[in-house]
């Protein structure tokens, strides 16, 4: 048994408890900022284990270590390690300032590690409640203010409705198929005989319980809820890491368990991808929040991935590993900058409030600036690559009808982003913000900087994403 | 090669006054242009007379190759023979006159942009050289659009008056349709010669005459087809009858504008065409009797118009457009070099009646309106004297240029010996009376008679400085004596040394013979009609001046139809101006504004309805958001069963 394919996740587990520890045995100050910080050094160590581990499958077949997870558990910790950063501003001015928060990050980002590696539907199963359970309570933490605890509620409820899609579908396929190991699915599966409707429906709840994480229509409606309501660095965490992992684990588990099923499967993601893609479009159009914005925003962007899964082949993958890592930066620079919002020190989330923000504070507009671009997919910014991997993928496959939806809706998603930098522009000024934090304006100027000079040097990621994707659809 | 510094010397000028007028200033800007107009000219008569004497040989100056494509092949390259050097020469002399005549009449020019208006003056000068004396149908098509470009340009030079930006705008898009007409002409020349090289053309001229086009089951001759359409082209630029509503309006550009564009130089360039097509042209007979019927038509109609005009220029621009039609009379019955010979001497006293005219205009402070004139002849006699010369010149009072041209135009017509040659005889006689008494109804209405300005005007009536009344005295010295000069050469029976090979005839044309023989009444009755006219005016509005009022009275239908220009305007708004704005206003409110505009509005205001419907659901509770859940996964689970298994 080579245990070491794990050893990321172990080390990253054992370190999350003795920062526990640390943070519970610490009396004099406060040890929120220490606790993050080693919450990010954990990150930066497990990193360098996913970079440095070996390749393999391991204990008996639940879990594995291949290119495909390592791309996407590097890409989590980034994830996790933006949050972390964004969180200490925040949580510093909404009266959040308690060890557990980075702790309960690391929990959730150990799930999402096990999610990436799961080769197994148990494992998948574990991983993903690890993460959930996590964030349940992250969602609620700011636990005096009502619309933190309904949002946490609220997630709660519905994230254990598809839990329990998820373990109905996962019985389903076991009593279906005799085995819950991907590679054994795979080969049952390759006979079409084999094929019942049971094992079809278990699939489909299995593809529903995925699609709640990754918030794609139908199973969409916790989102805007749950995003506004949530202290924002946790909108930021739920927005980015376990949106990758949850991706990840869709395209694993429909590439390799139900690849030989391609065409059932296809059809199925193609109808939650356009879904998602108009809702996505559609529903951002009214909104004065920009939390909830950015809520239907990511269930657009997340229909904008699910093309590169509806190809089915290598550049699709490809297609979406790099949609998600433009994807994360774009995101978490934008709520670093929607943190920045305050004023007096009142954290403000309406659109209206960034009025003139392109004289008040030319910096933060700049930055919001390039990635409200980028999201609309302007060229040259990295959220135009994404778009043009994928769309590229999608008509290679020859679905045209689906790349032609993915770019009308894109035109119309351009009108909610655009016209936030209308406002910051063009709309009369309000008073100043506050003064910004060095961390978030780091945090920014990061995301800013990947985003607009992705294009220069794409290479590496490309060819990582590439790598990764083989693995898959080989 | 002085012919060639002939042609780009203006544009060298317009250049430098147009690029860095307002660093030089407008005394630098005007001393360089007419400096290069001197230049020009002096290499433009050198030119002119070398070839005349025999020093040069007629040939093509090539500059380099324009339009390399396939088969189609221009050149950059100046003709250099009898017809491109006498225009050379008559346009530079002209056109430096009219440029140092300018500096007085714009010295109280309110724009403070005068280095513009000379720029714009020696662009047109360039733009005219390089049309006439191009060596394929594109260059000439080059100068045609050029001379076009700066008679907009200068039309509209005091673009703040709404008038002159209609009045420019009216010239441009008019000669579009006669460019329609000529670019046409261009594409069938290339479609039957295979080039579009004069040489080339001519050369070939007997090898294509039987070519013809079948369209929609009929039969044109190619020759007859282009001819026509070449013509149309002329209508544009020469204001014949149908295309003539420009050139009246153009006279809201300065006067010195109007002499050199809408009288001496550009107008005639659709003369220049016939003529210079004229190899073509002879073995095109119907082609020929329509210019002259149009030219005939144009000739009497623009003279009954100018009869009633009131504006002093308005009167010579219909002058102009009479005597255009003269010249395409000419053209029509193959006496070219009548009709060239024409151009040459109109060119002279028409420039010199809009100079006169400017300079009284410029004595009047500004006042165009002869019923506000008169009784002024003692105040600026010098004027008066001018204007005498130039309309003894265009009323073909013997001896003066216009008595010799004219007289050959009409003894050409009727030694044509043709039905239309004929219409063109009687219409051309009738208007001979109809000018004299036109002139004369000017020169009286304008000079003679009480004062009727204001006793303000009239202290401030005093005579043009000298850069003024100098070139009216050149360009008197030309209408007097051009006539008598170059009758024998380019009418008379050296015709064929002097022109050349620029003018090719066919050999059954011989009316140049034959105007020699025409009866005795014929070559009196112009000369006849002429005083006639003359004494008409002077009974009407000196001895008995209730005439004109009784007349109008008695025949107000006949006045009102004379005073609107026979309603070629009306005409024109009632059949294709509003029928345009309505079809325009059409497509603006339909086309554009309820498909073109409605449908991205349309749509935008479905997405936005169908964003409020979509978020309608989202309402907060749980559960409604389960219920979703479980509807969409029954949804999906349905979906997978039914379809796609």
């Amino acid at each position: 048994m080579n245990w070491t394919l794990a050893l990321p996740e172990i080390v990253l587990a054992v370190l999350g408890m003795a920062i526990l520890m640390f943070g519970v045995l610490q009396k004099r100050h406060n040890p929120f900022h220490l606790a993050s910080m080693l919450t990010v050094g954990a990150f930066l160590v497990a990193g360098m284990l996913v970079i440095a581990g070996p390749e393999g499958l391991g204990y008996h077949g639940q879990f594995t270590s291949d290119p495909f997870s390592r791309f996407v558990q590097v890409l989590v910790l980034v994830a996790s390690s933006l949050t972390v950063i964004a969180s200490l501003d925040y949580n510093d001015h909404a009266n959040l300032r308690r060890f557990e928060f980075p702790v309960l990050i690391l929990f959730a980002t150990v799930g999402m590690l096990v999610m990436a590696g799961a080769s197994n539907l148990m494992t998948l199963y574990v991983g993903l409640e690890l993460q959930s359970l996590s964030i349940y309570v992250l969602a609620a933490f700011a636990r005096d203010e009502l619309r933190s605890t309904e949002a946490g509620l609220k997630y709660f409820v519905l994230g254990s409705l598809a839990s329990g899609l998820l373990l109905y579908g996962i019985s389903l396929v076991y009593g279906f198929s005799g085995t819950m190991e991907f590679d054994k699915l795979a080969m049952t599966l390759a006979d079409p005989t084999k094929v019942s409707a049971g094992l079809i429906v278990g699939i489909v709840f299995i593809v529903a319980g995925l699609a709640f994480k990754v918030s794609a229509v139908p199973f969409h409606m916790w989102t805007p809820d749950v995003y506004e309501g949530a202290p924002t660095p946790v909108t930021l965490l739920m927005g980015t890491a376990p949106k990758v992992a949850a991706m990840a684990l869709l395209v694993r588990a429909m590439a390799t368990p139900f690849g030989h099923l391609l065409g059932q499967w296809q059809q199925l993601i193609v109808l939650v991808s356009i879904a998602s893609m108009l809702l996505g479009a559609l529903a951002a159009i009214g909104q004065k929040n920009i939390k909830r914005l950015m809520a239907y925003s990511s269930i657009g962007h997340m229909g904008y991935v699910l093309i590169g899964l509806a190809a089915g082949t290598p550049n699709g993958i490809r297609g979406v590993l790099i949609y998600l890592v433009t994807y994360v930066f774009m995101n978490a620079g934008t709520f670093a900058c929607i943190i920045a919002m305050r004023r007096r020190g009142r954290s403000l989330e309406r659109i209206s409030d960034l009025g003139g923000l392109g004289k008040t504070d030319p910096m933060l507009a700049m930055w919001l600036t390039v990635f409200m671009f980028s999201m609309a997919g302007i060229p040259p910014f990295a959220g135009f690559w994404g778009k043009y991997f994928i769309f590229t993928a999608a008509v290679q496959s020859g679905m045209w009808a689906l790349a032609v939806i993915g770019v009308l809706t894109s035109v119309i998603g351009a009108f909610y982003y655009i016209r936030i930098i209308k406002v910051m522009y063009f709309d009369t000024a309000e008073a100043a913000f506050d003064p910004r934090s060095a961390s978030l304006s780091t945090l920014a100027a990061v995301s800013g900087l990947f985003t607009t000079l992705f294009f220069v040097f794409p290479a590496p990621l490309v060819g990582a994403a590439e790598a990764a994707a083989k693995v898959l659809f080989g | 090669m002085l012919f060639a510094v002939a042609i780009f010397a203006p544009l060298l000028g317009s250049a430098i006054a147009g690029l860095f007028g307002k660093a030089i200033g407008d005394r630098a800007a005007m001393a360089v242009t007419i400096l290069c107009m001197l230049l020009a000219s002096g290499c433009g008569v050198s030119a002119f007379i070398e070839l005349e004497s025999g020093d040069t040989t007629a040939g093509v100056i090539s500059l380099g190759t324009w339009v390399e494509a396939g088969t189609f092949h221009v050149d950059w390259a100046l003709r250099y023979d009898a017809l491109s050097a006498v225009m050379v020469a008559m346009v530079t002399c002209v056109a430096t006159l009219i440029h140092i005549y300018s500096i007085g009449y714009m010295a109280h020019d309110e724009n403070h942009t005068i280095w513009r208006f000379f720029s714009y003056l020696s662009l047109f000068s360039f733009a005219m050289l390089m049309l006439v004396s191009a060596d394929n149908l594109l260059q000439l098509f080059f100068g045609w659009e050029g001379v076009g470009l700066a008679s907009y340009l200068l039309i509209g030079y005091w673009y703040y008056r709404p008038s002159a930006g209609a009045a420019a705008m009216k010239a441009f898009i008019v000669n579009r349709v006669g460019d329609l007409g000529f670019a046409l002409g261009i594409a069938l020349v290339f479609f039957t010669f295979g080039s579009i090289d004069f040489s080339t053309v001519f050369g070939a001229v007997g090898q294509h005459q039987d070519a013809a086009y079948h369209v929609l089951g009929h039969t044109y001759r190619a020759y007859e087809v282009i001819g026509i359409l070449l013509f149309i082209g002329a209508m544009g630029k020469s204001a014949q009858i149908g295309l003539h509503v420009w050139l009246p309006d153009a006279m809201e550009g300065p006067t010195p504008v109007s002499a050199l564009i809408h009288a001496a130089t550009m107008v005639t360039a659709g003369v220049f065409l016939m003529a210079r097509f004229s190899p073509v042209l002879d073995y095109a007979p119907g082609a020929l009797g329509f210019v002259t019927f149009i030219g005939a038509t144009t000739a009497l109609f623009a003279a009954t118009v100018g009869c009633t005009q009131t504006d002093i220029k308005r009167v010579i621009a219909y002058s102009t457009c009479s005597q255009l039609g003269y010249m395409f009379v000419a053209a029509g019955v193959g006496a070219y070099q009548a009709s060239i010979f024409h151009l040459l001497t109109h060119a002279f006293f028409k420039a010199l009646l809009f100079l006169t005219a400017g300079s009284v205009i410029h004595a009047m402070s500004d006042e165009q309106d002869m019923r506000k004139m008169g009784g002024i002849w003692r105040l600026i006699p010098l004027t008066y004297t001018m204007m005498w010369v130039g309309n003894l010149a265009l009323g073909g009072i013997p001896f003066f240029s216009g008595y010799y041209s004219k007289d050959a135009i009409i003894e050409a017509a009727w030694a044509s010996c043709s039905l239309v040659g004929h219409y063109g005889f009687w219409c051309t006689v009738i208007a001979a009376f109809l000018t004299a008494f036109y002139s004369w109804r000017l020169i009286i209405l304008t000079f003679h008679g009480a004062p009727r300005a204001d006793h303000h005007t009239m202290e401030h009536v005093h005579e043009s400085p000298a850069v003024m009344t100098v070139p009216l005295l050149l360009l008197a010295v030309g209408a007097v004596f051009a006539g008598w000069a170059f009758h024998d050469q380019m009418i008379g029976p050296d015709w064929k040394a002097f022109w050349g090979d620029a003018i090719q005839i066919a050999a059954s044309n011989h009316v140049l013979h034959d105007m020699e023989d025409v009866p005795g009444w014929v070559s009196l009755t112009p000369l006849v009609v002429g005083l006639a006219g003359i004494a008409t005016a002077y009974v009407f509005y000196m001895f008995v001046p209730g005439i004109p009022g009784a007349l109008a009275a008695a025949f107000p239908w006949a006045y009102r139809f004379l005073l609107n220009k026979w309603y070629f305007d009306e005409l024109y708004a009632a059949v294709i101006i509003r029928p345009v704005q309505y079809l325009a206003q059409g497509l603006w409110q339909i086309g554009d504004v309820t498909i073109i505009d409605g449908i991205p509005n349309g749509i935008a205001a479905l997405t936005e309805d169908g964003s409020s419907q979509v978020v309608k659901i989202q309402n907060g509770s749980i559960a409604v958001y389960a219920f979703a859940m479980l509807i969409g996964l029954v949804l999906l689970v349905s979906i997978f069963l039914l379809f796609l298994r």
